[in-house]
């Protein structure tokens, strides 16, 4: 697992220019499928069938490294069970995927974490019984103490400790939950145990996130300032996978966007081109979300979010 | 009434050997249930394998004692493989069945008669302790305060028991203060957020299976020692329950829960016994409502009673906090 570790760390940093692999992006044809020009999580005949229903039926999928992709699409459309596939809370009917070049493919969930692909849930899961701060702290991987016998020589992991006790503290901090620190989660309201969760992923130092509706439930002026993290956390060469029904979120934060609908990527492209994707505007957006972003155009938005 | 008498005996009850052994026993299933979450209906045959491994190895085999005390840990930690490794993996309710089946299969094996030359089937096994009271330091005689007395043998195997149990709180102490602790619990509370954080959960319900099963087969151990015999009924499901009674009242999830759980059990039940006793001898109790033979049923059902109280009215046990259960039903 270590080796994996610093090999993540030595690809965050030549990331860090970010740019390059956003830019790239341009160069991508709008279609289904679509190769990129330096993929992290490529995935290739992911299917999942629950008794009649095909939940998802994906020939390619590939995802850019240092971008923020979107998942969108309507409800039903397969877009979490591909999130539980592909991070092993689910065991796809046939298919295969890689993550940054090594096959995951039926590895378990707590594998996959280690590898460096860390993702939250839909139906928040907070560990209620735990403080705010012990559930940020649980996220650090490889922790000395976490061992039966290491566990028992405290001097052994006390530092160690202390370091992940500090990064805690700091990553509370950043999702303004300064204040909860020594609550129990179980007292924390539903947005706050979002956030919450967010923290304790981005504590394992991932080199891809993938949030399913982090927005959901979250006020307005946290959501902004929420997604100016999730900016910086791209910048320093990060990836980030969202599942999100909030277009101003999805179409304002993301580089690449994809559409799903029963099962199928119907398409992807840029924002711009997925607003005015007719396939997508008849499966998910509607015809007045589609006209409301050529009124007002997409430039405003970008604004919004840069501040 | 001699309520002085019922006192002495009570008190005797609430710091006895087997106050002791079964503090120990719930420090054990307080690290399944209370720490990781797991639904051991079968702590009992932890306790079973762990009194045979002593009996069988001496009175059988003829080995030392402390080589069969080993022989009991061994067998709890292969109990634990072989319930965990097929259980585990699915929802925490199996595990409830596969333990109280466990637990039932190894009582009906042990007291078959095709285990009878070994186990001594029904009739178990007896007179193997002594060399554990050749080592009791107590001069013959009566020990204590006031009227609470205890004889050499019983101080000896309480010295022993209790300080097991200040042992096996202790290490439970270290372990659930350490990060090991915190992914434990964290198991506890959603199985899934821990996987999801790279923890192995299925390795760390196994460690905490097997380590609450060898506190288990300890406390049994000491069971069939200080009674000097083992018989295999002795080790019945109803065991296990009231090991739940005792993590319960104590408070679940609490290090000195199964400690104060013990005692106040212990205390609860030796008094009802002497309180009725008397109370039917004396003739303060009519005979028409409860006969001598009655009483060791009539204690077990004020138990019950009092459980059922507890449950109401301080539903997270003496030790716990009543507002950190309401967090579940959230």
């Amino acid at each position: 697992m270590s080796d994996e570790r610093i090999d993540r760390s030595a690809t965050g940093s030549t990331a860090s220019s970010g740019m390059p692999q956003r830019a790239a992006l341009a160069d991508v044809p709008p279609e289904p499928g679509a190769r990129k020009p330096d993929a992290l999580l490529v995935a290739d005949e992911v299917r999942r069938r629950f008794g009649g229903l095909q939940a998802v039926d994906v020939d390619h999928l590939e995802v850019q490294r240092g971008t923020i992709t979107s998942l969108i699409g309507p409800n039903g459309a397969g877009k979490s069970t591909f999130f539980n596939l592909v991070s092993g809370f689910d065991k796809p009917d046939t298919g295969s995927w890689s993550f940054d070049g090594t096959s995951l493919t039926g590895r378990s969930a707590y594998r996959i974490s280690r590898a460096g692909m860390v993702r939250t849930f839909q139906l928040t899961k907070a560990l209620m019984r735990l403080t705010a701060r012990e559930n940020v702290m649980l996220g650090a991987q490889d922790q000395r103490g976490e061992r039966f016998l290491a566990a028992l020589w405290r001097p052994g992991w006390q530092s160690q400790e202390r370091e992940i006790g500090d990064r805690a503290d700091e990553l509370l901090e950043r999702f303004n939950l300064t204040r909860m620190r020594d609550e129990f989660a179980g007292t924390m309201s539903g947005g706050q145990r979002k956030l919450l969760e967010m923290a304790r992923a981005l504590m394992s130092n991932p080199s891809m996130i993938m949030l399913d509706e982090p927005m959901a439930g979250v006020n307005p002026a946290l959501t902004q300032s929420l997604l100016g993290h999730i900016e910086e956390l791209r910048d320093d060469g990060m990836t980030i996978v969202l599942v999100e029904h909030d277009m101003d979120v999805v179409m304002g934060v993301s580089d690449w966007v994809i559409c799903f609908a029963q099962g199928r990527v119907i398409a992807e492209g840029t924002p711009d081109a997925i607003r005015s994707n007719n396939a997508v505007i008849d499966a998910y957006l509607g015809t007045s979300r589609a006209l409301k972003a050529d009124i007002e155009g997409p430039t405003d938005r970008e604004e919004g979010t840069d501040e | 009434m001699d309520w002085l008498s019922i006192l002495s005996t009570a008190t005797r009850g609430m710091f006895g050997p087997e106050a002791a052994i079964y503090a120990l026993a719930a420090i054990g299933l307080n690290v399944h249930f209370g720490y990781t979450g797991l639904l051991n209906f079968g702590q009992v045959a932890f306790m079973l394998v762990g009194a045979y491994g002593v009996a069988v190895s001496v009175a059988t085999f003829g080995w030392p004692l402390w080589l069969g005390v080993l022989v009991g840990i061994a067998c709890a930690v292969v109990l634990a493989l072989l319930l965990g490794i097929p259980t585990l993996r699915l929802r925490g309710d199996y595990l409830a069945i596969a333990t109280i089946a466990a637990g039932e299969v190894l009582r009906y094996f042990y007291r078959s008669g095709a285990a009878e030359p070994v186990t001594g089937g029904v009739f178990g096994l007896r007179q193997f302790a002594d060399s554990f009271f050749d080592l009791n330091p107590f001069e013959p005689g009566s020990y204590g305060v006031g009227v609470v007395t205890f004889d050499a043998r019983s101080l000896w195997v309480m010295v022993v028991g209790w300080s097991l149990v200040a042992l096996a709180s202790l290490l439970v102490w270290l372990l659930v203060h350490s990060p090991w602790g915190r992914v434990l619990r964290s198991v506890r509370e959603d199985e899934l957020a821990a996987r999801s954080l790279g923890k192995n959960v299925f390795s760390y319900k196994m460690q905490s299976l097997v380590l609450g099963g060898v506190l288990g087969s300890l406390a049994g151990a000491l069971l069939a020692i200080n009674v000097q015999s083992v018989q295999p009924d002795t080790y019945n499901p109803v065991v296990t329950f009231y090991l739940y009674v005792i993590v319960i009242l104590g408070g679940a999830g609490r290090i000195m829960g199964p400690i104060l759980g013990s005692i106040l059990f212990w205390f609860v039940l030796t008094f009802l016994d002497a309180f009725l006793r008397e109370g039917t001898a004396s003739g303060v109790i009519s005979t028409s409502i409860l006969q001598g033979a009655d009483i060791g049923a009539a204690r077990f059902a004020f138990v019950g009673l009092g459980l059922i109280l507890l449950m109401t009215f301080r539903p997270a046990g003496i030790l716990g906090d009543t507002k950190e259960l309401r967090l579940d039903v959230r």
